[in-house]
């Protein structure tokens, strides 16, 4: 079974472009290996012929390809914390 | 509490439509309330009281003008802050959404003001509907209107406390895991998790997007079948939103339960379950019986798998759907002036609290390289086995019935050290969402003199007989009209 040491949880933690505390990342480690060691039980289980469910149900969800109004582009741009010219604007992210 | 904040959710649609009381004095007395009660309570977040009574007056003119009264005409609804209203702030209980106010309105939220009701304000919940006791709240803890020292469940617990107070007829909640059903029976009141499918999502903000539903709460399963039958259909703007009819639920009520299979998983029961809370199961067993009902037992081999399948599940997709919080597009940017990355790395750091950080951890690890297959592929292959349960147990019963929680409201504090406990406070309600079907919980009764939740699980796109059978239940007993003692009992 996978033990989830500091290690792991810096990787992951990059993964997810989270910056943690030292103290986060020591809690995470062992909370997430015993919320891991818990949820072992599962491997036991016969699984080898059982389909993964991703949904409870299939819908229909093609639908005609016709243009609608969408949100105006200004309402959208206002929630941003930076916004110019029509655009987001983000910190710099090509060197040079 | 008294006088119109008293009043079920028909009562005040019935009196509204009559004119015997206007929109406006319903609105204005239930916002009194809020004012009175939600200092010791904590249950909203953002109070919207001149809009209320805008809206109300809208109501009021509407009627006046000689329409048709709606069927929801001036019902007051608390609204969890994780469902867009136009230019109202949304949180989601997360300091990362600081400052957003969404350019539109939830599909569910629309559709409950089209029907007449009344939207008070948003209530508060755990960080992104992330935990069963809305003490993860970035803002504030809500407490029990029961027992001041308890917590009210969650993560829809502003939602259920406000109901549970007087302070809204009826309320929006979503549920994940039962993050309806479980506040709803630790606050002692009803709430519905509809099928998956059943409501339209849109201007819901996601957490886990094959588990998450929207669905009402309120203090009587007669006011839980009026909200949802002006909530449920499809809606063109939700892809994953279902096209089935819904069928009349109000009209579909009856007094008796007379020819109904309640299925019970006693081994499921065995153990873990409070003794108190099982004593109050039981009687409501014997109710049903009573009623007419023909009680079976049915067994759910793979349901003891549910935790471990929903935490690896949820928080997966939580990994996935969390990765928009960017600084970017809305809500806060920390680390201006960094490069990109530093920027993502600190607005989220500062952004999100501690549980939601713990479970895009988790969810991105078991998606990640080495560990899919052993985690998330075979949560997912079980996922199908607990659903195949049920279907096989919904063909020897017509409802399933357990307690909503092991165990009664507990104290504030008490699980915030230790997550994989919280978690366990799940057992009874997470399967439902695994399969996809839909779950009622209703008062049974009272368990220390805390509120004790029966549950009762249906059929996909069966709540009219879930409702059925609740509205038989509450026919027969008078639990649901027990309020909570002024002032909390301690």
């Amino acid at each position: 079974m996978a033990r989830v040491t500091v290690e792991t949880v810096d990787h992951v933690a990059q993964l997810a472009h989270l910056s943690l505390t030292p103290e986060e990342r020591e809690t995470f480690a062992r909370q997430l290996d015993e919320i891991l060691a818990y949820a072992e039980s599962i491997q036991a289980l016969e699984t080898h012929d059982v389909e993964p469910m991703s949904h409870a149900f299939t819908f229909e969800v093609m639908r005609e390809d016709a243009p609608a109004p969408e949100l105006p582009r200004e309402q959208v741009l206002a929630a941003a914390p930076d916004a110019e010219g029509g655009l987001f604007r983000v910190p710099k992210v090509i060197g040079g | 509490m008294s006088g119109l904040t008293t009043f079920s959710a028909t009562e005040i649609a019935r009196r509204v439509a009559a004119r015997d009381v206007s929109a406006e004095e319903v609105a204005r007395a239930h916002l009194a309330r809020i004012a009175e009660a939600d200092g010791g309570i904590d249950a909203f977040l953002h109070v919207a009281a001149e809009r209320a009574v805008a809206k109300a007056r809208e109501v009021d003119a509407a009627i006046a003008a000689g329409g048709t009264a709606p069927p929801l005409a001036g019902v007051p609804v608390a609204v969890k802050d994780v469902l867009d209203i136009q230019d109202l702030p949304t949180t989601c209980g997360s300091r990362i959404l600081d400052g957003y106010r969404p350019p539109f309105t939830a599909t569910a939220v629309a559709r409950l003001e089209a029907a007449g009701a009344v939207v008070l304000g948003k209530t508060n919940m755990d960080e992104f509907a992330m935990g069963s006791s809305t003490e993860n709240s970035a803002f504030k803890p809500t407490r029990n209107p029961w027992a001041r020292d308890r917590v009210p469940g969650g993560s829809s617990g502003g939602s259920a406390a406000a109901v549970a107070a007087g302070m809204a007829a009826a309320a929006l909640g979503t549920d994940t895991g039962g993050s309806i059903r479980q506040p709803a029976a630790m606050c002692g009141v009803v709430g519905l998790k509809p099928t998956y499918g059943r409501v339209s999502r849109y201007g819901l903000v996601a957490f886990a997007s094959s588990l998450d539903q929207i669905g009402p709460i309120a203090r009587s399963v007669e006011d839980v079948a009026r909200m949802a039958e002006a909530l449920c259909g499809w809606d063109p703007r939700d892809a994953t939103s279902a096209r089935m009819d819904v069928p009349a639920f109000v009209s579909g009520l009856r007094a008796d339960a007379r020819g109904l299979r309640i299925g019970v998983p006693w081994k499921f029961l065995a153990a873990g379950v409070d003794e108190a809370i099982m004593t109050a199961f039981r009687a409501a067993i014997d109710a049903f019986r009573a009623a007419g009902a023909v009680v079976v037992e049915v067994d759910l081999p793979h349901v003891s798998h549910a935790i471990a399948t929903y935490y690896i599940v949820a928080t997966a997709e939580a990994s996935s759907n969390l990765a928009r919080y960017d600084g970017v597009r809305y809500g806060l940017r920390a680390g201006q002036g960094a490069d990109l990355r530093r920027m993502y790395g600190e607005t989220r750091d500062r952004g999100f609290g501690p549980e939601v950080k713990r479970r895009i951890i988790l969810g991105t690890f078991v998606l990640s390289s080495g560990y899919y297959d052993a985690y998330y592929l075979r949560a997912q292959k079980v996922r199908t086995l607990i659903r195949r349960d049920f279907e096989q147990a919904l063909t020897e019963s017509d409802v399933i019935a357990t307690p909503t929680t092991p165990s009664p409201a507990f104290r504030l504090g008490e699980k915030t050290a230790d997550p994989l406990q919280m978690y366990l406070a799940d057992i009874f309600t997470v399967p439902a969402n695994l399969a996809g079907i839909p779950g009622l919980s209703l008062p049974c009764g009272l368990a220390e003199e805390l509120p004790a939740g029966l549950q009762l699980l249906g059929r996909p796109f069966d709540e009219a007989t879930l409702l059925r059978a609740g509205h038989a239940y509450q026919s027969v007993t008078n639990h649901h009209l027990a309020r909570p003692p002024q002032g909390g009992s301690r």
